[in-house]
């Protein structure tokens, strides 16, 4: 199908691109990597007055060592993103998530920002983005700020940026050492989404566990942090000992109903699959 | 309405655009390259790529503003000078195709592929075509052709790797 007639607006600057947004009012839409708004545009499910195009904006694909963090532009794109040196050393789990989302061509044009600030419940990086207690860097007319993945992700396709913010950047503090990742994704065919993920990242301390993170994809309107769980997995050492801590995973959730499956299915996917989680990330 | 100037297998044009124009729409229905499909209104079937500055993308999820000052390469500008391409000769003698409306697609996606891996064993192939969907042939000659055009683009003193 074909989109509904908009504006388009293509700023050559983050400042243009904030005063554009600013200017278009809340029926306007930023346009990232376009790999979930176009099909939303087609099939009419997203109408907006205006389109305020960031593809020209090769200042926010940049990736940089911060310090402490790694600062990841909004419009690096995922195949930038599993590629890029600082990423597969500072935030692996990020690298091996991202290689995990849609097909080459889709990673070619997608961004991280633009994933994050989908807030799909589905999507694989917002559930990454919580597990390494990321923050979001918001930029509009008024200034910028900076928004913890915890309090981003506020409902259903919702964040807490209001409709004039414009996401700039993502800080991923940098892991130490001795940590393994892994994420766990189920789907039933190639290039799918998940039915339930598991985004997981442990210290390990001579044979357990000393601190565990652990995120979970779909199992809610937003990703949910499985904190019993990070609590439950101190001290673990083996698989028994994964399984009995990965039970708590569902807890507190509301996991939906849809054709992929039952909430009662992605209650069992998500104890089995975090069990998996974190027996590969401990390696 | 944006003016674009937009180079497609080789030949650079310069058009009016409304915004809202899908880079396959504007492919297919001003330029006539009628060579790349629509198979899908979600960006799944990946029946729509072709190559934006040298890397795949489904140009149903591009508009065509968005190639404005770009390069594209279409299924139809491969084998310059009226010849095949070894892709597409390969897939033609692997019988990598019944209906041929996934084809177009496959071939650009393979191409990308082999851009950043010359040698894919049978797996590499299936994961780097993973956003291609067929209908009709179950994969496994797609896979042959493409591991044998490889092999054909590989060999020494070849000009025609890339497009
Ligand atoms: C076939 C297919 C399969 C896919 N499979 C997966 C998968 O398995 N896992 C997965 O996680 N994703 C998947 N995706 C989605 C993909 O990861 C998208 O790239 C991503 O969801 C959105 O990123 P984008 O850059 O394309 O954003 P866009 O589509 O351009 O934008 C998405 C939304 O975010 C807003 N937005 C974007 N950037 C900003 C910004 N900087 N500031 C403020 N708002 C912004 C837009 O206004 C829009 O509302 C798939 C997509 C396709 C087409
Ligand atoms: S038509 Fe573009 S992916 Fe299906
Ligand atoms: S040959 Fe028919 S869809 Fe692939």
């Amino acid at each position: 199908m074909i989109p509904a007639t908009f504006d388009y607006v293509r700023p050559t600057s983050v400042d243009d691109a904030c005063r554009a947004l600013a200017d278009a009012g809340e029926d306007a839409k930023v346009l990232a990597g376009g790999q979930s708004l176009m099909p939303l545009l087609r099939m009419r499910l997203a109408i907006p007055d205006a389109l305020i195009d960031l593809d020209r904006l090769d200042g926010l694909r940049e990736i940089r060592d911060d310090g402490d963090s790694l600062v990841i532009g909004a419009m690096a794109t995922h195949h930038q993103v599993m590629r890029d040196p600082l990423v597969r050393e500072h935030a692996p789990l990020l690298a091996r998530a991202t290689e995990t989302v849609a097909d080459p061509a889709v990673r070619h044009r997608g961004t991280f920002g633009g994933s994050v600030a989908h807030a799909d419940p589905a999507g694989d990086l917002p559930a990454v983005a919580l597990a390494l207690d990321a923050v979001l860097v918001v930029r509009s007319v008024r200034g910028e700020r900076e928004i913890p993945a915890s309090e981003f992700f506020v409902d259903w396709m919702t964040t807490s940026m209001e409709p004039d913010e414009l996401l700039v950047g993502v800080r991923v503090p940098k892991m130490g050492s001795g940590w393994g990742v892994h994420y766990e994704k189920f789907h039933r065919t190639a290039q799918a989404w998940a039915i339930v993920g598991v985004a997981c990242a442990v210290r390990r301390n001579g044979d357990g566990v000393e601190e565990a993170r652990v995120a979970l994809t779909n199992m809610g309107p937003t990703p949910v942090r499985a904190h019993s769980v990070e609590v439950a997995v101190r001290g673990a050492g083996s698989e028994d000992a994964f399984r009995t801590a990965a039970a708590q995973a569902a807890a507190g959730t509301e996991p939906p109903t849809d054709l992929h499956g039952s909430s009662e299915y992605r209650t069992h996917l998500a104890t089995v699959l975090t069990a998996r989680a974190l027996a590969a990330a401990v390696g | 309405m944006p003016r674009i100037r937009v180079e497609v297998d080789g030949t650079t044009y310069e058009d009016d655009v409304e915004p809202r124009l899908l880079l396959v729409h504007y492919l297919r229905e001003r330029l006539g390259k009628v060579g790349t499909p629509v198979g899908c209104d979600t960006s799944n079937c990946g029946a729509c790529t072709v190559l934006m500055d040298g890397v795949s993308v489904k140009s149903c999820s591009v508009l065509a503003v968005q190639a404005d000052g770009r390069d594209v390469t279409t299924v139809e500008g491969l084998g310059a000078g009226g010849g095949t391409h070894p892709m597409q000769r390969a897939f033609h003698e692997e019988h990598a195709l019944q209906c041929g409306y996934c084809t177009p697609g496959m071939i650009m996606a393979s191409l990308d592929l082999l851009r950043e891996n010359a040698d894919p064993s049978e797996d590499e192939v299936r994961e780097g075509l993973e956003g291609n969907l067929c209908r009709c042939t179950g994969y496994q000659n797609i896979v042959k052709a493409v591991r044998r055009a490889a092999g054909e683009m590989r060999e020494p003193g070849r000009q025609e790797v890339t497009p």
